[in-house]
């Protein structure tokens, strides 16, 4: 067979492994269950649809991720969510002052990571989910978010401040709650 | 360099983005430097607990039920309409078939090739959530439905008195050509008949009688122009009574 036509059986080899983790991130980007399911559906949907056009030897992953997050954006609770980001002020942010946060970050529980994620604003915590729980590298996210290298990087490093930062405010409300 | 320079690095030497030389550079400036270690310390926590947290929802059975018979019904549903990208590779087969074998080999081969796209069409079909586009057991009710979808007409047996019953029908196609696809069944066995029109269609030099594709028992015959098919995983005993039916419709 051709190498650059992949056949059709081959899209059920390719995308039903990438089930469980493309409906993690559809829960997470949503936050509802029926609206997840929706969006999976879609996605593989579009993704049999325009099979035919997926280049052979490029990222698979890091293009069922982007028709998800497109057809996510697409959506009304999608729409509703954009936010723009101003990509070039990465640099005028607060020095970090690294010893003390780490001890507090130990106290972050589960539950404490879930909210302070979802309480981000979706650019912010869909690039913390591509990087951390799907491992993906810089190169697939920069695929994934139609987005170049160099923002995969500003913009990760700003997530994970605003990460931190929404963490220790949690912890330490906490603290100061009790 | 200065710690600040080093600071900038630590996100990639984390995610594993720098090169060996990098990596290797920062690993030597962490084990020199409190501070920078405890910027990575707490760098990889958050990394774990954000990992840790965000493995989170699971999806539903039924969605992965869903997904799973949709993208198998489509892909196979795929590969018959893709008949023309087949077609290449094909010909090259059928190019060296002719170099290396009698035309009787060649013959039987593209019989075979036919009735494993039978059985495929069958097992998709089954596996599909809406197998079949007008449901009925009514005989009157699905041979007018076809109508102006095919470009031929063919007779429905009456079952009645039969352990046979109709569920229903839809449009198939072999060879680019619409057909019709109907589905019996006889104790929860469920049943394709194909029928084609056999002009254009390279089946017309398969022999009648009965076969077998993929552990399927199937019977082919042509009658009036039209080429049958009849295929499922009953006996070879129900599926030469349901060709014998159809073959006695007029």
């Amino acid at each position: 067979m051709s190498e650059n036509r992949l056949s059709a059986a081959s899209f059920a080899d390719l995308a039903l492994p990438l089930f469980d983790q493309l409906y993690n991130f559809a829960r997470w980007l949503t936050r509802d269950q029926t609206e997840a399911d929706d969006l999976v559906q879609e996605t593989y949907a579009k993704a049999l649809r325009g099979f035919s056009s997926f280049q052979a030897g490029t990222n698979f992953r890091a293009w069922m991720y982007r028709i998800l997050r497109n057809s996510f954006l697409s959506s009304r609770t999608g729409l509703k969510t954009t936010v723009v980001l101003d990509e070039e002020g990465g640099d005028g942010l607060p020095a970090e002052t690294a010893t003390p946060e780490s001890l507090l970050i130990e106290q972050a529980n589960r539950e404490m990571v879930q909210q302070a994620l979802e309480a981000l604003a979706v650019p912010f915590r869909e690039i913390l989910l591509l990087c951390e729980v799907e491992e993906m590298s810089y190169q697939e996210i920069s695929e994934t978010l139609a987005i170049p290298i160099g923002t995969v990087m500003s913009r990760l490093s700003r997530a994970r401040r605003a990460l931190r930062e929404t963490l220790l405010e949690r912890i330490e409300g906490g603290r100061h709650g009790v | 360099m200065a710690c600040e320079e080093w600071r900038g690095q630590l996100d990639r030497y984390l995610d594993g983005e720098l090169t060996p030389a990098e990596a290797a550079a920062v690993g030597a400036h962490l084990r020199g430097c409190a501070d920078c270690a405890a910027g990575a310390l707490e760098r990889v926590q958050t990394k774990r607990l954000v990992q840790a947290a965000g493995k989170r929802h699971q999806p539903s059975a039924a969605l992965r039920n869903q997904i799973t018979k949709s993208v198998a019904a489509r892909s196979h549903g795929g590969s018959a309409r893709q008949w023309k990208l087949v077609l290449i590779p094909g010909l090259v087969l059928a190019v060296a078939v002719l170099l290396l074998s009698s035309y009787e080999a060649r013959e039987r081969a593209a019989g075979q090739s036919v009735y494993s796209e039978l059985a495929d069409l069958h097992v998709a079909t089954l596996a599909s959530a809406t197998p079949v586009d007008v449901v009925s057991s009514d005989r009157h009710t699905v041979k007018p439905w076809f109508q102006g979808r095919i470009p031929f007409t063919f007779n429905l047996p009456e079952l009645p008195g039969s352990e046979f019953s109709l569920v229903g029908g839809r449009v198939a196609y072999l060879e680019q050509t619409p057909g019709a696809h109907l589905i019996f069944q006889i104790r929860k066995h469920e049943i394709s008949v194909f029928i084609f029109s056999e002009r254009e269609m390279e089946t017309r030099t398969l022999p009648s009688g009965p076969a077998t594709a993929l552990s399927f028992n199937m019977e082919t015959w042509t009658k009036n122009g039209l080429r049958y098919f009849v295929i499922g995983d009953a006996g070879a005993g129900d599926i030469r009574a349901l060709s014998k039916l159809l073959q006695d419709a007029s």
